[in-house]
């Protein structure tokens, strides 16, 4: 156990105060005198910004092939499970690590993957679901999240043989939201393309980001390039909003005519004539 | 016999077959002796475990040496207080009459009232609000009336309420009891002490069954809303102090922040239901989902849509639900977006609440329809008063769900129209279906 956190105020001029067993020295960058400015960035770090939501579109899904002559009885597809930016930007500056998992018929079926692209790649033979979880970096969020993918290997068009030019390709878009992000990571992400921040309140003084370089490792981490990107699907909102507004637009001039409806029947006298062909 | 080959059973496992025919003669050969055979089927075939009445018995003859008389005999009842002779018949043996009290007198049970003298009620009986006349009448009124307070109430001088001579009757009780034990042991068991009397919870208690027997309709619906409301921000806060545990040592400065923020949300919530209309339910259901979303650190958008779908969904019956998701559907809408940005998302949020506007007032139509053509019937059918707006089971149950046909014209739907221009009036009771909606409406 350290003791660094309960240490009084003079003893940070650098003195070492005995500790337990040797392992657990206390590490001079938690007892180095910070300057003014410093300190109060770092505690300002860790306050949580509240109106501000940040988010990041991701992509998740599965590419197939059909391995053709190459095909076995146990391996007769070759896939891709993965994670992407939904405008294929390097998620790592948020995400930690990915972890899949697979089938327990595959070998070590717990797979992690710390580094972008954010994908495993096997072969097999069958369809099952594949629970994909990711980590974040600390100061973004301390919480997992869990998604789950039905992997899809045989197309949904069973007319003639499997062909191995095109891919069985299912892919799912969502977006990632921290609702109350901390001052910190929002510093760190303000600039990077793969993060969606809105406009910040008027008054916040931020720590300038490091600027965004694409032509440094940021892109690298991205899946513009990937080889198999000429199969990744497009996802446009655009199309969706229209539908919906559109769709909307109909409802609404439905409940203005019922409305001018209930008004009619409303103001009717209730007492009405009986009519001479109404019998019960 | 060839499915037990198939499946490979030996034959005449269970010879049962074989075994029925003989037993129902079997049973019916054996008859029991001394009551009917219908008789002895009722008691299930079996004879009792203890002969009741000894059927024997029932043909007793008078034993011959006794000499029964019947005689018209004067009594008194140990029970009366005055001295009134009455007269009955008495059945006399041999010319002796029976011995012994009136056999109801041991039925004349009363309470057991508690008798103070003077100086012990100066000594400790004493209480600015009560007169000693007020004590003496009340307990001259409890011994009269078996401590029924009601009744005693009702014939006290002054009005008091019940609780009020429950109170002193039982104060006095305990008090007089306290004074004449020899040590508080002693009457530590007894119940008045035990368990003394709690005036201002007896009041608060019968206040709030009445308020409980009183309840309308409305209130009770409110309060369940409200009750299920909380019910599930409780979970919600479960789960999510749950997953924050291995966390908490970190993020427990913000943590506090937030559920402090967080809270006093929730709180003011439940309390908006007060107003009944349509809108403020749903609004409180946006309120604490969002509350609730926001105190997660991190979520994703098809999880909060789902929410939110849910938050709106909480104030309407199962049916009501099927048929926004049908409406969906035939407008061409997924039911869960392909993009769920946070725009299409609040787009699709929007649509589905002005579906179940949509709907909700076509049901309000088909009411004030069916009201005004069961007026001009005469017959005093139902006639809701307010619209139902909330509580889509219910009103699913009374209403002929109308699956809404885009662009689909029935033949029946053609039929229908031509049958009320002939008619040339509103639909009558006999066609409380509404017309469906066609294409050409839009």
């Amino acid at each position: 156990m350290s003791h660094s956190q309960t240490l009084p105020l003079k003893r940070q001029q650098g003195e070492q105060p005995p500790s337990d067993d040797g392992s657990s020295a206390i590490k001079p960058s938690r007892l180095k005198i910070s300057l003014p400015s410093e300190d109060s960035d770092k505690k300002n770090a860790n306050k949580r910004l509240k109106d501000v939501e940040i988010c990041v579109p991701i992509v998740y899904g599965t590419i197939a092939f059909y391995l053709g002559r190459k095909a076995s009885e146990s391996q007769s597809h070759k896939w891709t499970v993965y994670v992407r930016g939904a405008s294929n930007e390097d998620l790592s500056v948020v995400v930690k690590k990915v972890v899949f998992q697979l089938h327990p018929s595959f070998n070590n079926p717990t797979r992690v993957v710390e580094s972008p692209p954010f994908e495993i790649s096997e072969c097999g033979w069958g369809e099952f679901e594949i629970a994909i979880t990711l980590f974040f970096h600390s100061d973004a969020c301390e919480k997992q999240l869990d998604l789950y993918h039905h992997l899809k290997l045989y197309p949904e068009d069973e007319s003639g043989p499997q062909t191995t030019k095109k891919p069985v390709v299912v892919e799912s878009y969502n977006e990632v939201v921290f609702p109350e992000p901390s001052e910190g990571f929002v510093a760190r992400v303000q600039n990077h393309p793969a993060v969606v921040v809105p406009r910040l309140p008027v008054g916040l003084n931020l720590p300038s980001p490091v600027p965004f370089d694409p032509m440094n490792d940021k892109e690298r981490g991205g899946t513009k390039d990937h080889p198999l990107s000429q199969w990744f699907l497009n996802f446009s909102e655009a199309d969706e909003l229209l539908k919906l507004a559109a769709s909307r637009q109909q409802v609404q001039a439905h409940i203005v005519k019922l409305r001018r409806q209930l008004n009619l029947l409303e103001g009717l006298p209730q007492s009405k004539q009986p009519s001479g062909y109404e019998c019960t | 016999m060839d499915a037990k080959d198939i499946l490979g059973l030996p034959k005449n496992s269970f010879p049962s077959s074989a075994d029925k025919k003989p037993r129902p003669p079997k049973e019916s050969q054996r008859k029991p002796d001394g009551i009917s055979r219908e008789v002895y089927a009722l008691t299930g075939r079996m004879p009792p475990l203890m002969p009741s009445i000894d059927a024997s018995q029932l043909k007793k003859k008078h034993p011959p040496h006794e000499k029964i008389t019947w005689q018209w005999l004067p009594f008194t009842n140990s029970a009366r207080k005055d001295d009134l002779h009455l007269y009955h018949w008495v059945r006399v043996v041999n010319g002796v009459p029976p011995t012994g009290d009136y056999s109801f007198a041991k039925y004349n049970k009363s309470v057991d009232i508690i008798k103070y003298t003077d100086e012990e009620y100066e000594k400790h009986l004493t209480d600015p609000m009560w007169t000693k006349e007020e004590t003496n009448e009340l307990f001259d009124l409890c011994g009269r009336f078996d401590l029924r307070f009601v009744v005693i109430a009702d014939r006290f001088p002054s009005s008091r309420t019940v609780e009020e001579l429950k109170d002193r009757y039982y104060s006095v009780s305990q008090a007089i009891l306290i004074a004449r034990a020899a040590s508080s042991g002693d009457v530590a068991t007894h119940p008045l002490i035990k368990e003394p009397y709690n005036v201002s919870q007896e009041m608060e208690r019968k206040r709030a069954l009445s308020m409980v027997l009183s309840q309308t309709r409305q209130q009770e619906r409110k309060d369940e809303e409200v009750l299920v409301e909380a019910k599930r921000i409780a979970e919600l806060r479960m789960a999510s102090k749950v997953t924050e545990q291995p966390q908490l040592v970190v993020a427990s400065n913000a943590d506090a922040e937030v559920t402090e923020r967080a809270v006093p949300g929730e709180t003011i919530s439940p309390s908006n239901v007060q107003p009944p209309s349509m809108v403020v339910p749903s609004a409180t259901d946006n309120a604490s989902t969002l509350a609730s979303l926001r105190m997660l650190r991190v979520y994703l958008r098809t999880y909060a849509l789902d929410q939110m779908v849910q938050a709106s969904n909480s104030s309407a019956g199962l049916r009501t639900i099927k048929r926004v998701e049908q409406t969906l559907q035939d407008l061409g809408v997924n039911l869960k977006p392909r993009v769920p940005t946070k725009a299409v998302c609040a787009e699709h949020l929007e649509l589905r609440r002005e579906i179940l506007t949509w709907l909700n007032l076509q049901k309000q139509v088909q009411y004030k329809e069916a009201e005004g053509s069961s007026f001009r019937d005469g017959s005093y059918g139902e006639t809701p008063g307010t619209p139902k707006l909330l509580r889509g089971a219910d009103q699913d149950r009374t209403f002929i769900p109308d699956s809404m046909n885009f662009g689909v014209s029935s033949e029946r739907v053609g039929k229908k129209d031509q049958k009320r221009k002939a008619h040339g009036g509103p639909p009558t009771s006999a066609h409380k279906r509404p017309r469906k909606q066609k294409a050409s409406d839009l």
